[in-house]
């Protein structure tokens, strides 16, 4: 299998989700965005898993790990979705830039 | 060796005298005891050193004339000298040929040092030690009469506001005079002799409270340091000499008839460095004319009197001269002056003893006389002067801590305050009598012995110095006798005068006396002026060369000795008519004589001619000049170059420190902080996305650089 187009594909969405992390001022839009950046890290896993398996690993350690990333990206959402509720409801709103009150 | 542990005479008491001043005040017996315990200790020590250089001397001695009898059996003369009594007839038989000294055989010296400094070539300043008998002799003296005046000060000075001070100075003094005794070189030994001055000032003007006694401490002081520049002058004219201050150096030098450099010794130049020490002895010896201090002294308290100008410091002109003896011998002109000063001062000073009244003074003139005649004696003879010495250590302590007991008694100085004392006063009164029979030189106590000693030497010597001697020194011992009678009846005959009730001393202070009287009465018979004694008595204890030691065979010329003892009687008998009814102080016939007596009681002027000779341009001239010199000159320069540093101290301050230094911190502290409210301050804005913007810039910089690594 040519494992260029899968990767390339997951660089790309990496590269997606980097921009909407960096540049989007809306929190959920924010969260979105992570979650695109963990989704091309799962497809990486199952495309080297798959090239493992290929030269005869039989454990399958990239699928299962991608299950792993997975289940674990839900509880982060999980998670994030509760900060941002409790921003809105503290700030009535979600702009990322009215969290700043780490500073000088 | 015991000698190797000599250094510890004059450190114990100088430990001794650091711990009173640090410690004192809070003993039990106020610092008092370590005075006592360090000094008796060094006495001890002094005894094992006494022991080890007498015998080793004696066994010297023994052994040289052991090698001149087989000599002469060798040559068959036939003539034994078996009892060593014929040695002066045989010597005389010899017809001044010089007397063979086997190889190897001399008498004892010990001697240890430290270099303290290294000048160019192998000249040096070294300080060190050096033990002979002469030595022992003084260590036995000085820690023997300091530990009994130590602890009769314990009851004199019971009760003195200073007390603790008192006895470390004591401690401060014996350490000095044992330095001084001790030292082989003459810087050490100036050191010990402006240290025993410098203690000699503070206990004088002890009771400083009173003017009095601070102008006699000052009189003292400057009076005998009149004498001490000599004693610079010609200890430096030595080293100019021979270029060294080691004492057995130079006695080895002057022995050859050498100076520095192999060259001739020059025999003037010597007698000049020798007039200009003896100059510096008649300061510290109290000599004619320097004498006018030791009377003046007596305003200390009398235990310091006892031990520091009767039996110790004194002695230290006298101890200086017997100390460069070889030298003195080698100038015919500084021995005569020494026998016509001793001479004048011994007689001199004991005319001025007749007309006092103060019982202290009566002491100080004797004491002045004494030293006159040791000075004198040392001209003819070594072993006579510093036997003198050793016997007038004794006698005099006990005779001055008599009088400090009398003193004690009816609280005056006065005789006429006296008079009865025998009854209430019965220790002090037997001691008293001891000392006077000594000082007098009755036989067989100390004192005979030794100022007979000193007469025969005089006789034997002949001339017109030794006929000077002998005379002034009979007439002396007449004197004597009388003026010590004299006081004996003031004091202790007819009614009592004074007030109050005179008492007996403490214990503490009857003890020492009575422990002062033995060697009072019995040490003269360690120098018996027979042939037997020569050999393994006193003179061969002390001796400073076995040359020396043969030729100076003691004498004893009995007509001479009934003549002193009958010149000491009649003095005695002369008093016993005029005083034995205790005249009161206008009947006494030495006060009644006219011009006589006014000579004396303005001690021949010399107060006056000193006062307006010396004190009066000194103080009105010079000192008035040199005045004026520091207040419009000196002071002036001083005041210029002080105002000159504050301006340019003010103007570095304002313009390099203010404007430059400071300024240059403040600017960089203000830059700093400037620095970090406008710029650093910004990155930290909260703004999370510009943080994880830069976590990716960094990122993707780490990514390039392990790539292109």
């Amino acid at each position: 299998m040519l494992a260029v187009y899968p990767l390339t594909f997951a660089a790309l969405l990496f590269s997606v989700g980097a921009y909407g992390v960096l540049a989007r001022r809306n929190a959920v839009l924010v969260l979105m965005s992570i979650e695109l950046m963990l989704a091309s890290v799962t497809v990486n896993l199952v495309v080297f898993g798959h090239l493992a398996a290929e030269r005869g690993d039989a454990a399958l350690t990239g699928q299962v790990f991608a299950l792993f990333v997975i289940a674990i990206g839900a509880a982060e959402v999980g998670v994030g979705l509760a900060i941002i509720l409790l921003l809105f409801r503290n700030r009535a709103s979600i702009n990322i830039d009215d969290a700043d009150l780490m500073k000088y | 060796m015991v000698s190797d542990y000599a250094w510890l005479i004059p450190a114990l008491p100088a430990l001794a005298a650091a711990i009173i001043a640090a410690f004192g005040k809070r003993m039990a017996r106020k610092g008092a005891e370590v005075g006592i315990a360090a000094v008796a200790l060094a006495l001890l020590l002094a005894l094992a050193i006494a022991v080890e250089v007498f015998s080793a001397n004696v066994a010297t001695v023994a052994e040289l004339e052991a090698a001149h009898e087989s000599e002469e059996h060798a040559a068959g003369q036939g003539v034994q000298v078996a009892m060593a009594g014929d040695r002066a007839a045989a010597l005389a038989a010899a017809d001044g040929e010089a007397i063979e000294i086997p190889e190897g055989l001399e008498a004892f010296v010990h001697e240890r040092g430290v270099t303290l400094a290294q000048f160019q070539g192998d000249e040096g300043f070294e300080a060190g030690i050096r033990i002979d008998g002469l030595v022992a002799m003084m260590f036995l003296l000085v820690t023997f009469v300091s530990l009994m005046v130590q602890i009769y000060s314990t009851g004199y000075m019971h009760g003195d506001a200073r007390y603790t001070y008192f006895f470390a100075l004591l401690s401060v003094f014996t350490a000095s005079m044992l330095l001084l005794v001790i030292a082989n070189n003459l810087m050490l030994t100036l050191v010990g002799w402006e240290l025993v001055g410098v203690c000699s000032y503070l206990l004088i003007g002890f009771w400083w409270e009173e003017k009095v006694n601070s102008d006699a401490a000052i009189k003292a002081f400057l009076t005998t340091k009149l004498g001490d520049v000599g004693l610079i002058v010609g200890v430096v004219t030595l080293w100019g000499m021979f270029r060294t201050f080691n004492i057995t150096e130079i006695i080895t030098m002057v022995g050859e008839g050498v100076q520095a450099g192999e060259a001739a010794l020059n025999q003037g130049m010597l007698t000049f460095a020798l007039l200009a020490l003896f100059l510096g002895a008649v300061g510290k010896s109290a000599q004619f004319p320097l004498h006018t201090w030791l009377p003046d002294a007596m305003a200390g308290p009398t235990p310091v009197s006892a031990l520091i100008h009767a039996a110790t410091m004194v002695t230290a002109g006298v101890f200086l001269i017997a100390r460069l003896y070889p030298l003195f011998q080698a100038s015919p002109t500084a021995m005569t002056v020494i026998a016509v000063i001793g001479a004048i001062t011994l007689f001199g000073a004991g005319l001025l003893a007749l007309v006092q009244d103060d019982v202290k003074r009566v002491l100080a003139y004797s004491t002045i006389s004494q030293l006159g005649y040791m000075v004198a004696a040392l001209a003819f003879s070594y072993t006579a002067g510093i036997f003198h010495l050793f016997t007038h250590g004794f006698f005099k302590a006990l005779l001055f801590l008599g009088s400090g007991s009398l003193i004690h008694g009816v609280h005056s100085n006065n005789m006429s305050d006296m008079g009865g004392l025998r009854k209430p006063m019965p220790v002090t009164f037997w001691t008293f009598l001891i000392g006077s029979l000594a000082l007098a030189a009755i036989p067989p106590l100390a004192g005979f012995w030794s100022k007979d000693e000193i007469l025969a030497g005089a006789l034997s010597a002949g001339g017109a110095t030794g006929t000077l001697v002998l005379v002034l020194g009979a007439l002396g011992g007449l004197v004597t006798a009388f003026y010590m009678t004299r006081a004996m009846f003031l004091i202790f005959a007819g009614e009592y005068r004074g007030h109050g009730h005179p008492h007996e001393s403490p214990a503490s202070m009857r003890w020492p006396l009575v422990a002062l009287a033995v060697p009072a009465a019995l040490i003269g018979f360690v120098n018996l002026p027979f042939d037997f004694a020569h050999a393994s008595g006193f003179s061969a204890w002390t001796m400073f060369s076995l040359e020396y030691f043969e030729s100076h065979a003691a004498q004893f010329v009995v007509p001479l000795a009934l003549a002193a003892s009958a010149a000491a009687v009649i003095g005695i008998g002369l008093g016993w008519r005029l005083y034995r009814t205790s005249p009161s102080l206008d009947e006494d016939p030495m006060l009644r004589m006219g011009a006589f007596t006014r000579t004396l009681q303005n001690k021949y002027y010399l107060d006056e001619l000193y006062h307006h000779g010396v004190v009066r341009p000194i103080r009105d001239g010079i000192a008035q000049g040199a005045y004026w010199l520091n207040d419009n000159v000196i002071d002036r320069i001083v005041y210029l170059a002080g105002a000159g540093a504050t301006s340019v101290g003010r103007f570095t301050y304002d313009y390099a420190d203010q404007r430059g230094i400071d300024a240059g911190v403040n600017g960089l502290a203000g830059g700093a902080n400037a620095f970090g409210r406008d710029v650093l301050r910004k990155m930290q804005s909260g703004n999370i996305q510009r943080y994880a913007g830069a976590m990716f810039v960094g990122v993707i910089v780490l990514a390039i650089a392990f790539a292109v690594a």
